[in-house]
């Protein structure tokens, strides 16, 4: 029961991190909310008792992947300013 | 009008069309009978105590082969479309890098480069803990992956944990110079010896990738499960090369 509440609540907090990351004017918060979405599925795949995909959303999903982000950002940006 | 009338249209059609899906879904009270099959004979013929990795790497161990050579692709492809190919061009380019770095004037981006100066350079913390955290992360990587048919986890996750400790040292010090002929060297080696590894199991036992040509050992201990440790650790290496290619490729110091 309260496994399936806490589902429930983590799933809501993904969505709503989602729609931010969609609407965000920032992109830098547009990236950060990516990145959560990632760290709360992984934590429902934990709950799903599924730990090798929770291992690999954690690190890839939320970790590297919004590093590499943050750093074609600041890639794009720069080439903006050059032109 | 028209057109968010469309998006309307077509949002309710797809939860329309999706909707038998989240309809029908119930707590599974039994395995399905494909999984039942791996979860009753994994043990018995492979001895793999996380029977995701012996899935993974076994049972469909083509379709891991395929995810490493989609990698693979990605990351030739970020490396050839970030690094200017010419090697010539790229060591001038460190070079007024490095003399940026020191007198912080003249060289090609020296212009923009004076604005980034403040952060081009690491705080000494981030530099202390880095240096002291990097071989700990480095040594669970490959705990991760050389554990993996024992513990949840294996190559992919392990790989990228030892990416990210490199990741670390980039940003403690951007002009760290990583070894690009070592990793090219553990990264092709490692996909060669993945192949080969799988056609030892064509050879030597039932078909492409079966781990089961090495004596499956005894359950639960490091060297048991056959090849399969062998097959992880090859593909962590791969994937910590690649990922660590992509990461250095993407930086930018100056």
């Amino acid at each position: 029961m309260i496994n399936s509440i806490l589902f429930v609540v983590l799933a809501l907090l993904a969505l709503s991190s989602a729609i931010t990351a969609v609407l965000a004017k920032n992109l830098v918060t547009s990236i950060l909310a990516a990145g959560f979405v990632s760290l709360l599925a992984s934590v429902i795949y934990l709950l799903l008792s599924a730990p090798d995909v929770a291992m690999t959303e954690a690190a890839i999903g939320s970790g590297l992947s919004t590093i590499i982000f943050f750093y074609v950002l600041n890639k794009v940006r720069r080439s903006g300013r050059h032109d | 009008m028209i057109k968010r009338l469309l998006i309307i249209l077509t949002l309710t059609a797809i939860a329309f069309g999706f909707y038998p899906l989240a309809w029908g879904v119930e707590d599974a009270r039994q395995l399905s009978p494909l999984a039942a099959g791996y979860v009753e004979n994994s043990v018995e013929e492979l001895g793999t105590s996380n029977v995701v990795t012996a899935i993974v790497v076994s049972y469909r161990g083509l379709d891991t082969l395929g995810e490493v050579t989609v990698l693979f692709a990605a990351a030739a492809g970020v490396t050839l479309l970030m690094t200017s190919g010419n090697p010539e061009r790229r060591k001038k380019r460190a070079a007024s890098r490095g003399k940026d770095g020191k007198d912080g004037k003249d060289g090609k981006d020296g212009s923009e480069g004076g604005s980034d100066k403040a952060r081009r350079q690491g705080s000494e913390l981030l530099a202390a803990g880095a240096a002291f955290l990097f071989p700990i992360i480095w040594l669970f990587g490959i705990y991760i992956f050389i554990h993996g048919h024992l513990t949840p986890g294996g190559g992919f996750q392990g790989g990228v944990v030892i990416a990210s400790a490199v990741l670390l040292i980039i940003f403690a010090d951007c002009r760290q110079e990583l070894g690009h002929t070592v990793l090219q060297l553990a990264e092709a080696l490692s996909g060669a010896a993945y192949v080969g590894v799988g056609l030892l199991g064509l050879w030597m036992a039932a078909g492409f990738l079966d781990p089961r040509f090495l004596a499956a050992g005894e359950f639960g201990e490091l060297f048991s499960a056959g090849a399969i440790p062998i097959i992880y650790s090859l593909i962590g290496i791969k994937v910590g090369a690649e990922l660590t290619g992509i990461v250095d490729s993407l930086r930018r110091c100056s």
